[in-house]
């Protein structure tokens, strides 16, 4: 094992707007009308989660911010906005954006832009994540599936270059994106740049993230599909000479912690409202032609998509899958999607995980999801930050 | 099938039966489902079916992204077999490839039929010409795809390896050129006036992809086009009606012999 330095912990929620949920049918995602949407429920609800997150700076818990689009499971449609709020909000704590969808915007400059602002008013305390974007996501934007991990690399390239050029314009005449004057300004606080993260969900993508020293957040992948990706990370990393520290890979759980178990597991019962909503969504979004290889759509049309549901499938620990969309606390405890109970139970949970995949640096937790109210989550985090988070100075 | 070296590029083509040359660019998707619709037309003609870059078993070098590109390598292809007086005909995306091609160059094409084309922007910005294939359930795009989906749509499961993954790189290259704008080109209206030969516009009456009133418009704006539906036919009336659609077209091309 490597040597442990003291584990992070993020707190992530999705701003969900559950109000709306009720009214949803068989898609919680793209077609959905706004006006399911009421301004002023959503104004308190803003104000509470950004609320929630304040409150870490004060516990040592990180904050993590995401995007999703066209979605009433997650109000953050711009990761940067609530980030920037929070960087003048807040003055300890690192703030971890995961991230913006280089591959769906259209100006990765302004992406620089954003990032480096956040990076200079938070006086460095930025993590810049890049994702591809989970395949719904293509039509809200509506860019073009088949190239989209191409401009996802030129976009990371651009954005990268841009930051760390500081003598004046320089040109990008690209495949995706052409500037004939790229010139960002602010230039960020960290040198070169602010870390880099990328969540990814298979070996193949972390192995990419690895030849580039990039940090791996893994979400949702559980007990099962969790060590190989990490495994893939750690053998990409050791083949491109690349020194590897435990800090270089995140893992996400939802977690609910309380006096008792009861109260814990309600808590986590609540945060569920997240796995049991994100992958509600009409089939035709869910894999645009090119978003995967022809090879795996060759094997989809002959299982009429059972190898796909195959592969990224939730099970627990013996292989029994899990529905998603129904799944308890019990059931998502020994999958690994939750870490839930008394404090005990929680670190007990998080250490046998940590065991089985071998070490990770960063806990992000979601320690606010679905209906999970505002005194909760502010007794869940407290009750993290007081009894579980100095555990952890002997992990990571 | 045999393999054609254009711009640097081995393109998988289908060449079959003896007599003028007759030119076939098919949809984006369903391509082996011609196969009775070919045999018909080899009876008549030397027919070429070329598998553009990205479809088939195509490859598609980096640079190769756009329609324009691949009716320059249908251009070269005309050239590299030295065929002359040619029958071009398209179906659906490969309807927008036979335009785009002969707004470059009709010297070697003589006729020209297109079968529920897409390529084209006639409605206002607000107004959908051609139905949305990526935003529809997948059912309905069948429905609207074929009259009688039952008797066309393929047992996937039936379907060897390289089956599949033609049909997968056939879905994937159609998203990937007509991504945006959506099947069209906004220009190639203007440049409708430059195909001056013989044209037959095809329509199945029943085409909920992109409807007749489109192919009427398409006709309308050719310089010598005849617009003619399909009676009972979707989308696709040559995969439907594999003989009688032929059959039309052999008709079309004797009746404008040069």
């Amino acid at each position: 094992m490597m040597q442990a330095n003291g584990m992070k912990v993020w707190h992530f929620s999705e701003m969900a707007y559950h109000p709306a949920w009720p009214q949803l049918g068989e898609s919680y995602r793209v077609i959905i009308p706004s006006r399911l949407y009421d301004p002023k429920v959503g104004a308190d609800l803003y104000h509470r989660y950004l609320d929630e997150w304040a409150l870490c700076d004060e516990l040592g818990i990180n904050i993590m911010t995401n995007e999703h689009h066209a979605t009433a499971t997650c109000a953050d449609s711009v990761c940067t906005i609530p980030m920037a709020i929070l960087a003048r909000e807040t003055k300890k704590v690192r703030l971890l954006a995961l991230g913006m969808p280089i591959g769906n915007r259209n100006d990765p400059i302004r992406v620089a832009e954003e990032y480096a602002t956040i990076d200079v008013i938070s006086r460095g305390r930025l993590e810049m994540g890049f994702v591809k974007g989970v395949p719904f996501e293509i039509a809200p934007a509506n860019t073009n599936p088949a190239e989209l991990m191409e401009r996802f690399w030129e976009a990371h390239d651009l954005i990268l270059k841009a930051m760390q050029s500081h003598d004046g314009p320089f040109t990008w005449e690209g495949t995706h994106f052409q500037y004939r004057a790229v010139n960002v300004w602010p230039r960020p606080w960290q040198e070169p740049h602010p870390p880099v993260w990328m969540p990814v969900g298979s070996p193949g993508s972390a192995s990419e993230a690895a030849a580039r020293g990039i940090t791996i957040g893994v979400l949702n992948t559980g007990w099962v599909r969790t060590p190989a990706i990490y495994e893939a990370y750690r053998k990409t990393a050791a083949e491109a000479g690349r020194e590897m520290r435990l800090d270089k890979l995140a893992y996400m759980a939802l977690i609910g912690v309380g006096d008792t178990r009861e109260e814990g597991w309600r808590r986590a019962d609540q945060i569920l409202g997240y796995s049991r909503t994100s992958g509600i969504v009409a089939p035709q979004f869910q894999n645009p032609p090119g978003y995967v290889t022809p090879g795996i759509n060759a094997q989809m049309l002959k299982t009429g998509g059972a190898s796909m549901a195959r592969a990224t499938r939730v099970q627990t620990k013996d292989g029994t899958p899990i529905n998603a969309r129904t799944m308890q606390v019990e059931e998502a405890i020994d999958a690994g999607l939750v870490f839930a109970g008394t404090p005990d139970d929680v670190w007990n949970q998080l250490k046998a995980f940590y065991d089985h995949v071998g070490g990770f640096g960063h806990l992000l937790m979601m320690g606010q999801g679905g209906l999970l109210d505002h005194d909760d989550t502010v007794a869940n985090l407290t009750m993290f930050s007081r009894e579980i988070l100095p555990r952890l100075t002997e992990l990571g | 099938m045999e393999r054609i070296e254009v711009a640097g590029i081995s393109v998988e083509a289908l060449i079959a039966g003896a007599g003028p040359p007759l030119l076939f660019l098919p949809g984006g998707d369903y391509v082996a489902q011609n196969r009775l619709f070919l045999d018909r037309l080899a009876q008549h003609f030397r027919v070429v079916m070329p598998r553009p870059p990205g479809f088939g078993s195509t490859e598609r070098p980096a640079w190769f992204r756009n329609v324009g590109d691949i009716a320059y390598l249908c251009l070269d292809l005309l050239e590299r077999l030295d065929l002359r007086d040619v029958t071009l005909v398209g179906s659906s995306f490969g309807g927008w490839l036979a335009l785009e091609t002969a707004v470059r160059s009709s010297s070697r094409i003589s006729r020209l039929v297109l079968i529920d084309s897409l390529g084209l922007k006639f409605g206002t910005r607000e107004e959908r010409d051609i139905a949305d294939i990526y935003a529809l359930p997948a059912d309905e795009v069948v429905r609207r795809t074929f009259s009688d989906p039952a008797r066309f749509v393929p047992d996937y499961a039936a379907l060897d390896e390289a089956e599949l993954q033609a049909v997968a790189r056939d879905r994937e290259a159609t998203a990937l050129y007509g991504w945006k704008p959506y099947m069209h080109n906004p220009a190639l209206v203007h440049w409708l006036h430059r195909i001056t030969v013989p044209s037959l516009v095809l329509w199945g009456d029943k085409d909920g992809i992109v409807a007749p009133s489109y192919g009427e418009k398409l006709a309308a704006s050719l310089p010598s086009a005849r617009f003619e539906p399909v009676a009972g036919a979707a989308h696709y009336p040559q995969i439907e009606q594999p003989e009688a659609v032929a059959d039309r077209i052999t008709r079309f091309a004797q009746e404008n012999r040069p």
